[in-house]
């Protein structure tokens, strides 16, 4: 199935049918496929930010507070680290939003939990980068 | 030939529905055809119910997924206080080497680690690498025993 601009064209059949393309403003997410995308992009950016830290701990027998805050000092770290955590922050949301559509099927209780689930990860967003650029 | 193929089973099931309905129409609804067609057991039982490998790596993906989202302010939390003041550092790294919190800090990169490995698991299957059943549930496998294994071996770092 090959998407091209809200047509669906069946290449196996030969046939072209067109399916009506939902959105819901409801859903609190774009579409599927950018949603994909998005989970595969972020998880390679958490998995080399993971990596990174690891060695770092690994690295350090040792871990002192100068040692700590001079890293996390250091521009393109905390740069990386901001990148890291939006990262999460975009990862959570499309991971949570797709379980808790999958569980929970009452109507107004999936939505009250998907927007306390959106607005907490803006919270922790912009604690994270609080913390980060404001020490 | 393909296409042909593709018809065959629908085919064959018209003629089997027609043969049926025509069959009921003359002996009545009492009477219904099944030739070759065997009643299939049906268990929903969900005690007796063994999922699949595949499925528990699924659920255990989601699972740990949804643990790594709620533990999000905990992280947070502790990151802040170590790099606020050098006393904050020390509180952290007091806390973070007790026997206990050691443990608890296992369980929470158990968690994370297998998140990761399933993660990486299903990349793979994005390329087109180990999407066969075997293979699959070899993975499905692999990444659990992987994940207990680093775990394993952080735990031996720790200590």
């Amino acid at each position: 199935m090959y998407r091209d601009s809200g047509y669906f064209s069946d290449c196996v059949n030969g046939n072209l049918f067109v399916v009506k393309e939902l959105s819901n403003a409801f859903s609190l997410t774009g579409s599927g496929l950018r949603d994909w995308l998005v989970q595969r992009i972020t998880s390679l950016i958490m998995l080399v930010y993971i990596i990174f830290l690891l060695s770092f701990f690994v690295g350090h027998a040792r871990i002192d507070y100068v040692c700590w805050q001079a890293l996390f000092t250091t521009s393109i770290v905390r740069l990386l680290s901001s990148l890291f955590l939006f990262s999460v922050i975009w990862h959570a949301w499309v991971g949570v939003w797709t379980v808790v559509t999958d569980y929970i099927k009452p109507f107004f209780l999936r939505l009250i939990i998907q927007t306390v689930v959106v607005v907490a990860l803006l919270l922790y967003l912009m604690w994270g980068l609080a913390i980060l650029w404001g020490h | 030939m393909s296409s042909f193929l593709y018809f065959v089973p629908q085919i064959s099931i018209c003629i089997y529905g027609s043969f049926d309905r025509i069959i009921r129409h003359v002996l009545g609804p009492k009477f219904a055809v099944s030739f070759g067609v065997a009643k299939r057991p049906i268990n929903i039982n969900l005690l007796t119910i063994r999922f699949p490998v595949t499925a528990i790596a699924s659920i255990l993906h989601r699972i740990s997924g949804v643990i790594l989202f709620l533990l999000i302010p905990a992280f947070l939390w502790i990151f802040a206080i170590s790099l606020k003041s050098p006393e904050g550092f020390f509180v952290v790294r007091r806390y973070l080497t007790c026997p206990l919190s050691k443990l608890v800090l296992l369980a929470v990169l158990l968690t994370l680690f297998y998140h990761l490995l399933a993660g990486i698991r299903h990349l793979f299957m994005d390329a087109g690498i180990g999407e066969g059943l075997t293979q699959a549930r070899f993975s499905a496998q692999c990444i659990g025993i992987v994940a207990i294994l680093v775990t394993v071996l952080m735990g031996i770092y720790l200590w």
